[in-house]
């Protein structure tokens, strides 16, 4: 909270730099200006960000399928429904474990790749583009290569191919929820995607390094590997670390594209927002219930960020530049 | 100015020429790295390899690895096939992703610009408005927002698609933070010369940004390109399809065949490749630099 303190302090000062502008009118005033330049934006977010919330939050009290314009007042009724759902429950279950999976992983695997990346001598320029060329690709397209490719249940998937050279019998990877297979398909598939954005940010972070600190440790007689890995780079790549883990997770409990063309209609592994796009828009519309559950999300994700934020210390000192 | 044009530009690589031993040797090191890559570059491989096929020889009990004589084909059956509207939504996608992208450029970067320069005393509170709509995911909003939408009668519209996406609270912080470090002498150079807030903008600080514009406007239209859920939601008649939404009702319509499948695919997909191939050095530069800050 240090941040409103110093915002209050620094708020006198403009007036102290106006009477050095030149000043003509309406039209150099700095508030008429501000409000150009942030109206339309301003007046953007309200409609279709602002808007919405309130929406949401209000039509949760009523009963409202297939109307907007609800009557019947039913207060929390939504909110136990959904909270009550075996299937929307379930949903914040699966994401759960999503992102037990997803994020340790990615964050491993981008920061390994970086580090790699940044040994290599030749070819620097090659690999790097390698990990970083799936992030062009759409989780719609990598579903379709991942479900009808590599691992279709059939004979002539990839994977099946393969694990027959060894004799392992045809799996079902997505079809049958037991063993849970499904969750190798899901996190492999985000993994190939959003591992190479991350490993980017990990580089950038690792060239801000400065080689003093690596020459300082070797005089100190850190041996160079795990040594100076831990007591230097991990420390040093610190608020990297936090901002993509915070990114990580935001990013997971988005979780739709992915789960959604690979599951298909499958009752099973169904993150929140899928849950909330068959209970919203599927045959019984039923708004009220979706925004609850919406709700119900929301003030999750708020809460998660805000602890997340106090446990890694984000944003200190971010606003100090 | 072109020094300052550079110095708005932080050098990528101060590279350092240490590089220890480590654990690995570089031998290790390039093989682990090869076989990483060679994993990465598998589905790509897939992708085309399957786009160029007979569907028996994707299918076929037995593994091939390189498809037998490449099917071109392919390519003119996928447009010319009347049941897959696939050239209308890619001619969707690629004006839903343009204009989205103009639409944000526009819209954020002018407020980013407001709330990081124009001294007015509730500054501060307008962004922290605008930083509490990055608490709330905006896929999260999409229930209450396809009633807004519809109940402004913008379902299957280019509207619908385009202007609920254009008020990204993360894009205008982007820019925010952006200005806040653009140099402030330029700026009061060209109020001295008697242009306005306005005029100093577009004939000074746009142009001495063209760099973080670019990089932003490559980040928007990627996201704009492979954006899934609104699409779906907003997207209901065929004709309002976008690529993303027809690849997806393809996976489990019946009709469509295997190497039409990957090939539309293929198609969607080459558009931002080509972008990444061409562009990437910078693109690179782009995330690091607004992405976050190490």
């Amino acid at each position: 909270m240090s941040t409103t303190t110093k915002l209050d302090l620094a708020s006198p000062a403009p007036a102290k730099a106006t009477p050095a502008k030149p000043r003509r009118g309406l039209r150099g005033s700095p508030t008429f200006n501000f409000w150009l330049f942030t109206g339309p934006f301003l007046i953007g977010l309200a409609i279709f960000v602002y808007v919405p919330i309130l929406w949401s939050i209000w039509l949760s009290f009523f009963e409202a399928r297939f109307t907007v314009t609800p009557e019947k007042f039913i207060g929390f009724d939504n909110y136990v429904y959904m909270l009550t759902n075996d299937d929307f429950v379930g949903s914040l279950g699966t994401f759960t474990v999503f992102a037990a999976f997803i994020v340790p992983t990615t964050w491993a695997m981008s920061l390994g790749l970086a580090l790699a990346v940044n040994r290599l001598r030749f070819m620097r320029a090659f690999f790097r583009s390698v990990f970083f060329l799936p992030t062009a690709c759409s989780y719609v397209a990598a579903a379709l290569i991942w479900k009808m490719s590599i691992f279709s249940g059939v004979r002539f998937g990839l994977m099946n191919t393969v694990l027959g050279w060894f004799g392992v019998e045809n799996i079902a990877w997505l079809a049958d929820p037991n063993p849970p297979w499904y969750w190798l398909v899901i996190v492999s598939a985000r993994l190939w995607l959003q591992s190479g954005f991350y490993m980017i940010l990990f580089l950038a972070a690792l060239q801000n390094i400065p080689g003093e600190l690596y020459e300082a440790a070797a005089l100190d007689g850190a041996k160079p590997g795990w040594q100076t890995f831990r007591y230097i780079t991990l420390p040093q790549l610190r608020a990297t670390s936090t901002a993509v883990v915070l990114l990580l997770l935001i990013a997971a409990y988005q979780a739709f594209d992915e789960f959604f063309n690979l599951l298909q209609k499958t009752t099973w592994g169904r993150p929140p927002l899928v849950e909330l796009y068959y209970k919203a828009l599927g045959e019984n519309q039923d708004y009220g219930a979706g925004s609850a559950g919406a709700v119900i999300l929301t003030v999750l994700i708020c809460l998660v960020t805000l602890f997340q934020g106090k446990l890694m210390g984000f944003g200190r000192g971010d606003e100090s530049k | 100015m072109p020094d300052i044009h550079k110095t708005a530009q932080p050098s990528a690589k101060p590279r350092r020429t240490r590089r220890g031993g480590g654990v690995m040797g570089s031998t290790g090191l390039y093989i682990a790295t090869g076989v990483a890559a060679l994993l990465f570059l598998v589905p790509f491989y897939l992708l085309i390899r399957n786009a160029l096929s007979t569907d028996p020889e994707i299918t076929g009990e037995n593994w091939k690895f390189f498809p037998t004589n490449l099917q071109w084909g392919n390519f003119t059956e996928l447009f010319n096939d009347p049941t897959v509207p696939f050239g209308r939504s890619l001619w969707n996608s690629t004006v839903v992703a343009t204009l989205h992208t103009v639409g944000v450029l526009f819209v954020c970067s002018l407020a980013g610009y407001g709330l990081a320069r124009i001294p007015y005393k509730h500054a501060n509170k307008v962004f922290y408005a605008v930083l509490g709509t990055l608490m709330v995911p905006t896929a999260v909003t999409f229930v209450p927002s396809f009633v807004l939408v519809s109940s402004l009668g913008w379902v299957d519209t280019y509207r619908g698609l385009i202007v609920p996406a254009l008020f990204s609270g993360f894009t205008c912080f982007l820019f925010r933070q952006y200005f806040l470090g653009f140099p402030k002498e330029l700026e009061e150079a060209a109020r001295v010369d008697g242009l306005g807030y306005w005029g100093a903008y577009w004939r000074v600080v746009v142009p001495n940004s063209l760099n973080f514009f670019a990089a932003i406007a490559t980040i928007t239209f990627i996201n704009g390109w492979n954006s899934f859920l609104w699409p779906l939601v907003i997207g209901q008649s065929p004709d309002a399809w976008t690529v993303q939404v027809a690849l997806s009702n393809y996976m489990t319509n019946q009709t469509v065949v295997f190497h039409t499948i990957f090939m539309a695919t293929a198609i969607s997909i080459l558009p931002l490749l080509l972008v990444f191939l061409f562009l990437q050095r910078w693109l690179v530069q782009g995330i690091a630099q607004t992405g976050i800050k190490g």
